[in-house]
């Protein structure tokens, strides 16, 4: 990544942002956001709130609701019940000087493609009133080799690269990404995450949601894990589960039989099975968020049934 | 909750002009990109010209008032020009439009504080372009490759403009009123393109229009292709033609008010029906 990155210098926009910065506590503020599509219940009830400068993950399967959240907090989709508060707007009314606040990656699209990646950055830096530079933009997002192709001509993850890249020209308060990192190779994510944490450093306060959780564990301040339209977890990335689902798990195999055993001391037990002969595959495992969102969600699936036959038809 | 009294409003027409000026230039430049949508819009009316002009060019369709006979080309170029801006306006906008709703287009542009008229400004700045090269090209095939003769008088030329100018503005914003005709983008040239064609039959652009039987007349005189069809004629046309015009006059009259009244009910649909996105959809 280069030195000097102009953007270090966060709030610029004409002055007025920072006092707005404290009329409002939470960037992103959430209280029994509730979404039924026609008589289906997509979103049950959810609350949080995102901090000014804060990173958090929306995490969850296909068809939890994610996106519904998301899109309601963009301003694409109307809610059905609840407030919701996005930079101490409505986003059901937000306006122009509103939208000039965010930056937005949605989820992949089939557009046509037919600009150039500098034009198309160069384009869009025009709608905003304080744009970033464009061949820094372009530098970040690692495509200053391709600046000048045609964006249908790129392949997919580096269409998705633009993306981003389209995220961030306006210098956002509040990022979105959903799903960002779809199609990239492991170089290209490494470098999309130099590219957050600088973000992060200049305080902007984003909310992502990604099928990976390495990358949630590694970018994120907080997480809130989605299933079946309910927050079923929510609190910073390190405690999230709580400690019980943190407690390493030690296996191991003795003829034949494979055993698992939790404890907070893994040292002693690994003595006290050593005690008894060498076993075979011996491990101890300290669980990694995926751990603990796989348990969690597996959890609360086992659930959904009855919530299902309760109220007619589980969402999709 | 007070932002708007807080921070420097976006919102200001200066900003809105130029914003949507540079749409016309992203426009333009993606049109001409397009390959197929270069053929069935620009050079299609071209294409056409060339094609009458070639295989009637033994045939004569008149006299003008000196005795010369008047050639295919003369007699098509004009409503080959209408069908010109039907394409560049109507057609185009609508399918292009459709397009960009099911493709994504539209929902990245909702997301970003480009306003609507920018937007706007964009499709019409495009559809006006694109049409004032197409009608050059026209009638320079028509005076290079086959010879027709030329209004001379400024006053013709100055008719030409009008009819030109309200003729794209009109069909420019029925095409974006139209675009949210069809449900998809793929079937968006399958509704629009059935429309256009019928419109072109029926309003003097292939068929000679006092040819159509009375009712037909009455029906296309209710569509606006019919009256810039007219308003093109009369500026090419030698003055012997308007005789054989409904109401044996060029009705230059008529072709503003019904146009107008196109462009007027054109801009309450478009204003009725154009969402960025289809929420909830």
């Amino acid at each position: 990544m280069p030195h000097v990155h102009p953007w270090t210098v966060v709030a610029t926009h004409g002055g007025g942002h920072d006092e707005l910065m404290t009329a409002s506590a939470s960037a992103v503020e959430v209280s029994g956001l509730r979404k039924d599509y026609h008589g289906t219940e997509a979103l049950r009830g959810l609350d949080f709130d995102i901090a000014y400068g804060e990173t958090f993950a929306l995490l969850g399967p296909n068809g939890a609701g994610k996106s519904t959240t998301i899109e309601i907090l963009e301003g694409y989709r109307d809610r059905s019940a609840g407030t919701v508060s996005v930079l101490g707007v409505d986003p059901q009314h937000g306006g122009l000087d509103w939208k000039a606040r965010l930056g937005i990656v949605l989820q992949s699209s089939g557009e046509q493609g037919s600009a150039t990646v500098r034009e198309q950055l160069t384009h869009f830096a025009g709608f905003y009133p304080n744009p970033r530079n464009v061949d820094e933009v372009i530098a970040a997002v690692g495509l200053e080799a391709k600046a000048s192709s045609l964006i249908r001509k790129l392949s997919g993850g580096q269409r998705r690269r633009v993306d981003v890249a389209l995220g961030i020209i306006g210098r956002p308060e509040l990022l979105f990404l959903d799903e960002p990192t779809t199609g990239f190779d492991p170089e290209a994510r490494r470098q999309f995450w130099t590219l957050i944490n600088q973000l992060k450093a200049e305080g902007t306060t984003i909310l992502l949601t990604t099928h990976y959780l390495d990358e949630a564990a590694q970018l994120s301040d907080r997480a809130g894990i989605v299933a079946d339209g309910r927050l079923v977890e929510l609190g910073p990335i390190d405690t999230i589960g709580g400690a019980e689902a943190r407690i390493p798990i030690v296996r191991w195999t003795r003829d034949g039989i494979a055993h698992e055993e939790r404890t907070h001391h893994p040292a002693e037990l690994v003595t006290r099975i050593a005690a008894d002969g060498e076993p075979e595959r011996l491990e101890v495992v300290h669980p990694s968020l995926e751990d603990i969102y796989l348990e969690l969600v597996g959890a609360a699936e086992n659930a959904a049934p009855e919530l299902a036959a309760s109220t007619g038809k589980a969402s999709s | 909750m007070t932002t708007a009294t807080i921070a420097p409003t976006i919102v200001t027409p200066a900003r809105i002009v130029r914003v949507g000026l540079s749409r016309i230039r992203y426009e333009i430049t993606g049109y001409f990109r397009q390959g197929d949508a270069v053929f069935f819009t620009f050079l299609f009316p071209v294409v056409m010209l060339t094609i009458f002009s070639v295989a009637f060019s033994e045939t004569s369709f008149g006299k003008d008032a000196a005795g010369h006979s008047v050639s295919a080309a003369s007699y098509y170029l004009p409503g080959m020009l209408a069908a010109g801006v039907l394409l560049s306006g109507l057609q185009n906008l609508a399918i292009d439009i459709a397009g960009e709703k099911s493709d994504g287009t539209l929902k990245r542009l909702a997301g970003t504080p480009l306003s609507v008229i920018s937007y706007f400004i964009g499709k019409i700045g495009r559809a006006l372009i694109t049409g004032i090269l197409q009608a050059i090209l026209l009638i320079l095939l028509a005076r290079v490759a086959f010879d027709v003769t030329l209004p001379t008088e400024p006053s013709t030329w100055l008719t030409l403009a009008w009819v030109f100018l309200l003729g794209v503005a009109t069909c420019a914003i029925l095409g974006i009123g139209l675009s949210a005709l069809p449900r998809t983008g793929k079937s968006a040239t399958a509704v629009i393109i059935p429309i256009v064609l019928v419109l072109q039959f029926i309003s003097g652009v292939y068929l000679a229009f006092t040819n159509l039987p009375e009712w037909l007349q009455n029906v296309a005189s209710v569509f606006p292709l019919k009256w810039l069809a007219q308003g093109m004629r009369s500026v090419f046309l030698p003055s012997t033609f308007e005789a054989a015009e409904q109401g044996a006059s060029w009705n230059l009259g008529g072709v503003a008010i019904v146009l107008g009244i196109w462009l007027v009910a054109g801009l309450i649909l478009a204003r009725l029906t154009f969402r960025w996105i289809r929420k909830d959809s």
